[in-house]
């Protein structure tokens, strides 16, 4: 275990009272990136130079005694669906290979504002279209925790990142689950805010309506502080929301009291591996021993959100995605005669297989004959969703639920199967579609040693209560210290 | 057999003169000579950049729809209309479907009939809504099949578009609605509508109803002509366009293979419009809610505001001119018409000389002659309504005859008269020029009398009754008098021979 692993508030206090800089701090995660990322796959580029100019710049101005960011110093890895000035982001697609943005996205803009190091971009699904971070252009991404297994995605890059210990913190964004379910996968926090929380500005859009960016880290508090970083208003973002952002940090000790949770049996039903129901159910008993009641509650049409998402989604892929044609930026292939091949040869040579099912999938809902019945009834089955859920948080202040069906998977074990791939989307997809907040948090592992998530979900603009909700857990277990053991590594 | 009817429809495309595009900061400017220059992640559709709604635009849209007389929606939103060109970076262009901000509405037009008569017709809309303006494909024209180039300055534009019922009978009258579309908005501040740089431009569905034998008719097929953009590309297209398709119907006597709609161009140079693409290329959008723009939805105090924010429409002005202050059709017409400064500097020199008809005269000869000759607007003239008023005032009272008027005129034009206030100038141009009537009606009966008792003859033929005979009279007074104002010698002459 290196410094690496430390939780993100521990290295801030080192750093402020000088037992560590942060120049030793980014040596160190660089030093671990260049030990084991070969092997893990977390990242799609490494900013060694900048990440120490940056470093070495604060450690300068802290010694100056100049006032400092909420994150002065501490590295963090950003998802590389998050455009970055002077940066590459590729998506995890050849399209964008080679792309340097002209600037940067409204939470890489929080970042640097809070003297964070970014350290480097992190490996994802293929513009963000996938469960595994195994339909990235540029290989997988395993969880530290067993190589031959997926960090799940699509935000794989950055939850193996944070489990690696490669950074105390990382960015994600999540528009069906893609926190969630590699935070499990990987065995860290992962926090999906509420729709409009964080401003969507220089996030490379999926489906526009569902995607959020979120935290990483390796507990409750590191992710309280992140999220604190990355959320608040931003006026170049229409759908985000002018509401002031609480201290999630300051209020993180205090449990909810009389904390109700709900939980809707249809979670714990087919299809779901023993060992995370077993898990899942002891978490339940964490909370009813801290006094919190556990009652079932109905969410009659949660059993249509897959299908609702997977016309959602793919129809704002489509249209996102359209603009990646080969004129502006991006890919162009050489081999076209006129415009239309130009177009056709570019997209054709360049997206993967998903994406390309997606933008199909897609463009077949939004045509003329089909909207109605496709995207017009996927929104309106959205809107039975949401009220499902507001009705639901009138009795309960979080509703508990496994975050996957299963602990992460052996590399290759669902590619050859969209289907079975998206309906293992089942239980995180919902928030997305409601635009609810959710978190998945540490709670136990299976035999062989996978770690497995809790999910919490809340009312919109409850993640002060959600992240209080997920700390009362945290206290009582410590699931959230393990680190895996990476071959080779010679500080463990 | 009656002969055949002529259906036009319209849509005007206006970009809105705000200060910024519609969706992001960039300066929204004509400028074709640094191509890309006003350009920032939103509007080159980079990866991550987002829209944000023009308030601006939207209030300027909201005061179109309004002097339109449209229905403004309680709820609007925005549309994602999908289609690839290199001038469309998201490969999507944010428009307006189902929901458009305003819905029907009319322009009324006065049109004048073969006969000459002008008649008022009335052009209902359909809809008006706010999109934004695509990009420019410039093409390598030096035909050596140089690489092509999309300059973004304009995508992005506020795009208002105007889109009429077929209510329009003939080339002509297409032209007169977008002539007075053109000075509508140009009234309201909503576009400077100025055509060479594109901020007026049409595309228009034409087609015609012809009479059979048997009391019958038969409909040709709708044609789209794109791209008109000038007064005469629209009257001259479709002239064109009419006369092909009746030609078109004789050949085919009526019997259509292909009756899809038909896009068709307009080559100005050779008077011809040409078939640009048929049905096998028509697309399917994929429209669909844009879920970057939260729909909008107007409160009626905010309608409220932007209505008192609205000013008379040319035609309300018109007809007032001719009501109210007497002008002719002719001259409200030509003052309205120059634009709201120039109406309203007419409007503020009749009110305040007092004399509407002479005001009118004055401003849509000496001052319009001189805006022209000058290549100046209004807002620039050396002479302001109140230094006119005062001229014109001064003749009126008979201080200056119409002529000296005019030299104090163009002396003001040329700054003469010194720096003090106008009526100073004025005062002082007179006495450098000697202009003063001979108002003093001492000096002007001394004059008289010499003149009769130089005429004894003609004096005498005008007391008997012969009118005719006082025109010598006065004659001679003005030669001798230098400056008097024929009017006063005139009633001065009578009230001395016919007391």
């Amino acid at each position: 275990m290196t410094a690496c692993h430390e939780p993100a508030s521990v290295l801030i206090e080192r750093l402020s009272n000088g037992e560590t800089t942060s120049l030793d701090l980014t040596e160190a995660c660089l030093s671990e990136i260049a030990s084991h990322d070969g092997a893990v796959g977390a990242f799609l580029h490494v900013a060694c130079d900048s990440a120490r100019q940056a470093a070495e710049s604060i450690d300068r101005r802290r010694a100056a005694g100049e006032p400092l960011g909420r994150l002065a110093g501490l590295p963090v890895a950003v998802k590389d669906v998050l455009v970055t000035r002077d940066q590459p982001t590729t998506c995890g697609s050849r399209m964008l290979e080679g792309w340097i943005p002209p600037y940067d996205a409204h939470t890489v803009e929080k970042l640097r504002d809070a003297d964070a190091v970014l350290i480097g971009k992190t490996n994802m699904d293929e513009f963000a279209m996938g469960s595994t971070t195994e339909n990235s252009a540029f290989g997988p991404t395993r969880t530290p925790w067993q190589l031959d297994c997926v960090a799940g995605g699509s935000s794989g890059g950055s939850a193996a990142a944070v489990s690696a210990g490669f950074a105390p913190l990382a960015v994600g964004s999540d528009t069906g689950g893609s926190i969630r379910q590699p935070a499990s996968f990987c065995g860290v926090v992962g926090l999906k805010p509420t729709y409009g929380r964080v401003s969507r500005y220089g996030l490379v859009a999926y489906a526009s309506s569902l995607d959020q960016v979120g935290p990483f880290a390796r507990d409750v508090t590191g992710a309280a502080l992140l999220l604190e970083v990355l959320a608040g208003h931003d006026r170049r973002d229409g759908t985000s929301v002018d509401q002031p952002v609480p201290s999630y940090g300051e209020q993180l000790e205090q449990p909810v009291e009389g904390l109700r949770i709900g939980i809707c049996p249809e979670h714990f039903g087919e299809g779901l591996d023993p060992e995370v129901r077993e898990t899942v159910e002891r978490a339940l008993d964490v909370y009813r021993s801290l006094g919190a009641a556990v009652e079932e509650i109905a969410l009659p049409h949660a059993r249509f959100a897959v299908a609702c998402y997977y016309l959602v989604a793919p129809s704002e892929a489509s249209s996102n995605l359209a603009r990646y044609d080969g004129i502006h930026y991006g890919r162009r292939t050489d081999d076209h005669d006129g415009l239309i091949e130009m177009y056709s040869n570019s997209r054709g040579a360049a997206f993967g297989t998903e994406v390309k099912r997606r933008i199909m999938l897609g463009t077949y809902a939004l045509s003329a004959g089909y909207y109605d019945a496709y995207y017009l009834k996927a929104q309106k089955v959205r809107r039975l969703i949401q009220q499902d859920y507001s009705q639901a948080f009138a009795d309960v202040d979080v509703i508990a639920s496994p975050v996957a069906p299963t602990p992460a998977v052996r590399l290759g074990q669902l590619t050859d199967d969209p289907l079975q791939m998206y309906l293992a989307d089942t239980y995180t997809i919902s928030a997305n579609l409601a635009g609810l907040p959710g978190i998945s948090i540490p709670a136990g592992f299976s035999q062989d040693g996978r770690p497995i998530g809790l999910q919490l979900l809340a009312n919109s603009f409850t993640e002060d209560r959600l992240l209080r909700a997920a700390a009362m857990h945290e206290r009582e277990t410590d699931w959230h210290l393990a680190t895996p053991t990476l071959s080779g590594d010679a500080s463990s | 057999m009656t002969s055949p009817t002529t259906i036009i429809g319209l849509e005007v495309h206006v970009q809105l003169q705000t200060r910024t595009k519609i969706f992001c900061g960039c300066a929204n400017r004509f400028n074709p000579d640094e191509p890309n220059v006003q350009t920032c992640p939103v509007c080159l559709g980079l990866p991550g950049a987002l829209p944000v709604m023009n308030r601006r635009a939207l209030e300027l849209s909201v005061r179109a729809g309004l002097a339109l007389s449209g229905t403004i929606a309680d709820l609007t939103k925005w549309d994602r209309k999908q289609y690839y060109y290199p001038d469309l970076p998201k490969a999507y262009q944010i428009s307006q479907y189902d929901l458009p901000f305003c819905q029907g509405g009319h322009l009324d037009v006065d049109v004048e009939q073969d006969d000459g008569e002008i008649e008022s017709r009335r052009i209902r809309l359909i809809r008006v809504h706010l999109e934004e303006d695509a990009g420019k494909n410039l093409h390598d024209e030096s035909g050596r099949g140089g690489e092509s180039r999309v300059d973004l300055n304009r995508a992005g534009t506020p795009l208002l578009e105007i889109v009429s019922e077929p209510d329009i009978g003939s080339a002509t009258e297409a032209r007169r609605y977008l002539e007075e579309i053109r000075l509508l908005m140009i009234y309201l501040g909503v576009s400077d509508c100025n055509m060479q740089e594109g901020s007026l431009r049409c595309d228009a569905n034409v087609n015609l109803e012809i009479p059979t034998a048997d009391d019958e008719s038969i409909r040709t097929p709708i044609v789209e002509v794109k791209n008109l953009n000038s007064f005469r590309g629209v009257e001259a297209a479709l002239i064109h366009e009419i006369a092909r398709q009746q030609q078109e119907f004789e050949q085919c006597g009526g019997v259509y293979t292909d009756t899809a709609k038909q896009t068709r161009g307009w080559d100005a140079d050779r008077g011809v419009t040409f078939a640009q693409r048929g049905k096998e290329e028509a697309s399917d959008y994929r429209y669909f809610p844009d879920p970057d723009l939260l729909p909008v939805s107007f409160s009626d105090e905010w309608i409220e505001l932007q209505r008192a924010e609205l000013c008379e429409p040319p035609a309300d002005r018109r007809r007032r001119f001719v009501s109210e202050l007497e002008l002719s059709d002719y001259d409200a017409g030509v003052l309205v018409d120059q634009g709201r400064e120039t109406a309203d500097y007419f409007e503020a020199v009749a009110t305040a000389c007092g004399d509407a008809k002479r005001a009118a005269n004055w401003v849509t000869q000496d001052v319009l002659r001189e805006l022209n000759e000058r290549q100046e607007t209004i807002g620039n003239f050396p002479i302001d309504a109140q230094g006119l008023a005062t001229l014109l005032g001064m003749i009126t009272s008979g201080e200056l005859t119409t002529r000296s008027g005019r030299e104090v005129f163009s002396s003001l034009m040329d700054r003469k008269g010194g720096d003090g206030s106008i009526a100073e100038r004025i005062a002082n141009i007179v006495e450098e020029c000697g202009l003063s009537a001979v108002a003093d009606s001492g000096a002007l009966e001394t004059v008289i009398d010499a003149v009769i008792s130089r005429n004894e003859k003609a004096a005498e033929d005008f007391r008997g009754g012969k009118d005719a005979a006082i025109g010598k009279l006065i004659g001679e007074v003005m030669r001798e008098a230098g400056g008097a104002d024929p009017n006063v010698v005139r009633e001065t002459l009578i009230a001395r021979l016919r007391p």
